[in-house]
């Protein structure tokens, strides 16, 4: 154990990772505590999966150095395996065995002693809901369950840190609200969460989130942190009617750079807020949308994400470009 | 005329009734957002209208077409994307295209303007020749819409397109629908994701079969029983564990730095938070009610049971 700053359970520095030329990630550095709960967010490709495979110890970095639960992802690769527990968005559980098979199954591969295998076999029944489905087939569950069946197999070793890959996608709103409530009560027995989301919603759940793209570290920081200090550009909310029709008509307007639909309005990122509101409480009645109500307000972390790699890309087209 | 017509539309699995007695009409140039828990009877559904899958009972009609009786002039208006939609790893874009025209029977006559148009549209055209297997997620999904678009359909069915894509690419994807909308194409889409379907005209909330509830999304979050209280915390978690051990089960939820608490009496309720905080030395920085997101809507009118239970 050569790590100094032991209430840190991921330490990340310089890391990188290439494939033939092509950087997958670049240079990426950033802690996470102990039992905090850490979001990784990014687009498919952006090094997401490469970043959390060297942190897992599958991947060796080209350079750079980490450690996780104090281990070196370099040279102690097997006892970082020993450490975390995983699980991913495809939840690798044996759909032909029963829900108590599974969890026998994963216990052998993880060696949980005989005198605890019952113990944390009732633990994980209990926690993911189970326990009167112990003898159903693990096909008839719902996504919900199986999801929870799927985090309970990942942390019967009972892993100081756990990396979770996407574990929601194309789950229901209430089976995630309940596997949030579990991450919850991990993190507060110490436990340090690493998850990636696509979902905007999940993201303000996390503690602290790291935002990757290209392979390069572009934002980090408290989700209220990143949405009151990194995004350079202001954001106006418009109601008015036929949003998704005036959404067309404004969206070319100067100093306008972006404009979604949020629920029954529409969300517009501009350079200069007060100038634009101005200029739409005038073009949009001009255009037929009577009365519009035009408000700045916080930007949502989907704005704020959205603002980012868009900053990014023109930084990169500005550049000769290199790309693979 | 209604682009989707339901009329009792029932499907049962030998026992399981998986759709229930649906009755529904979608206008023309309508979005319509399915939502509901996994095994709620979306993709069943989704099915039925494609002229897919047979009903047991029930009358649908798409386009105008009964869905059993006229299953392939139904097809002919129909566009359909599946969940795991089949494009062909080892083919380029535009072969897969060329693909799905050949299969759809479409002309060879002003095929290709067709496909430039498609190409254009879902910003693809820079990546025609590209092995649709390296393509991103968000791409492969725009190229699913491409291919379910190439025979002009005049309602599209689209089940849960874009689980697993990042913000940026669902945006754009949104975009390309509302294109479609201004086409006069009717929508027909289900998705888990609840900040989604609040794009949508109306939703059609499902479970059990059985819609539960139809609106444009304010007047489905006129269905929330009582009111959300929100707390602004540094100690958000510790904050929950309180008020877990005072308030009724389940009316406690933590969401990051916020806490919310969902009950019929606000003066009251508010009295009991600040109370149990102030007992166990937690500061607030906010506490007022706020309005309910669909998700909590959702959350509200399935309550916790609906997910814990098997759907066998």
């Amino acid at each position: 154990m050569i790590n100094p700053q032991n209430n840190k359970a991921v330490v990340v520095k310089d890391l990188e990772r290439r494939f033939g030329k092509f950087v997958a990630v670049n240079r990426v550095s950033f802690d996470v505590a102990k039992g905090e709960i850490f979001g990784f967010l990014g687009p498919n490709g952006a090094g997401k999966s490469t970043t959390i495979r060297m942190l897992c110890g599958i991947l060796a970095p080209t350079s750079g150095s980490g450690t996780v639960a104090g281990f070196d992802v370099r040279t102690e690769a097997e006892k970082i395996k020993a450490h975390i527990g995983y699980m991913s968005q495809k939840f690798s559980l044996y759909e032909d065995l029963t829900v108590e098979e599974n969890i026998d199954f994963y216990s052998g591969i993880y060696r949980i002693p005989p005198e605890r295998k019952r113990e944390r076999k009732e633990w994980v029944l209990e926690m993911a809901g189970l326990r009167e489905h112990r003898h159903s087939p693990t096909s008839v569950l719902s996504g919900g369950w199986k999801q929870r069946l799927a985090l309970g197999c990942a942390i019967l070793h009972e892993p100081p840190v756990v990396f979770l890959d996407e574990p929601t996608s194309g789950v229901d709103p209430i089976s995630r609200r309940q596997f949030w409530d579990l991450i919850y009560e991990l993190a507060g027995r110490g436990v340090t969460i690493f998850v990636t989301t696509h979902y905007m919603d999940e993201a303000e759940y996390c503690d602290r989130i790291g935002l990757i793209y290209r392979g390069e570290l572009i934002a980090l920081g408290t989700p209220a942190k990143l949405k009151t200090e990194l995004m350079q550009e202001d954001v106006l909310e418009v109601h008015c009617e036929r949003p998704q029709e005036a959404m067309e008509q404004i969206s070319n307007l100067r100093g306008i750079k972006e404009v979604a639909l949020f629920g029954k309005g529409l969300h517009v990122v501009t350079e200069d807020g007060a100038a634009t509101a101005k200029l739409l409480r005038a073009v949009l009645p001009e255009k037929g949308y009577a009365a519009p109500r035009v408000e700045p307000i916080a930007p949502s972390l989907e704005d704020v994400f959205v603002s980012l790699i868009e900053a990014r890309d023109r930084a990169e087209n500005n550049q000769p470009a290199v790309q693979a | 005329m209604a682009a989707i017509r339901m009329a009792g539309l029932t499907k049962s699995f030998g026992d399981l009734r998986a759709i229930d007695g649906l009755t529904l009409d979608v206008e023309e140039g309508e979005i319509f957002a399915l939502v509901g828990p996994d095994g709620a009877g979306k993709t069943t559904t989704m099915r039925l209208l494609a002229a897919i899958l047979d009903p047991t009972s029930g009358d649908a009609w798409v386009a105008g077409h009964h869905i059993v009786k006229e299953a392939e002039a139904a097809k002919e208006d129909i566009g359909y994307m599946s969940q795991r939609f089949g494009l062909y790893t080892d083919l380029t874009v535009i072969e897969n295209i060329e693909f799905y025209a050949d299969i759809y029977g479409v002309p060879r006559r002003g095929r290709q303007e067709k496909i430039n148009r498609l190409l254009a549209f879902s910003n693809l055209t820079p990546f025609k020749q590209r092995l649709a297997g390296n393509l991103s997620g968000g791409m492969k999904q725009k190229l699913g819409l491409a291919c379910a678009l190439i025979h002009t359909p005049k309602v599209l069915f689209l089940d849960e397109p874009t689980n697993g894509v990042d913000p940026s690419s669902r945006r754009d994807f949104w975009r390309i629908l509302y294109q479609l909308l201004r086409e006069r194409v009717t929508i027909f889409v289900s998705t888990a994701y609840l900040d989604e379907a609040e794009r949508a005209n109306r939703i059609g909330l499902m479970d059990h079969g059985k819609l539960l509830a139809v609106g444009t999304p304010e007047e489905v979050k006129r269905l929330m029983r009582g009111t959300i209280l929100e707390i602004r915390t540094a100690e958000a978690r510790r904050a929950t564990a309180v008020l877990r051990a005072t308030l009724p089960p389940g009316s406690v939820s933590l969401f990051g730095d916020r806490v919310h608490v969902v009950t019929e009496d606000v003066q009251g309720a508010g009295d009991r938070v600040r109370e149990a905080l102030a007992g166990s030395g937690i500061e607030t920085s906010e506490l007022r009610p706020i309005e309910p997101t669909l998700e909590d809507v959702f959350v509200s009118v399935l309550g916790s049971s609906a997910a814990a239970t098997s759907r066998t």
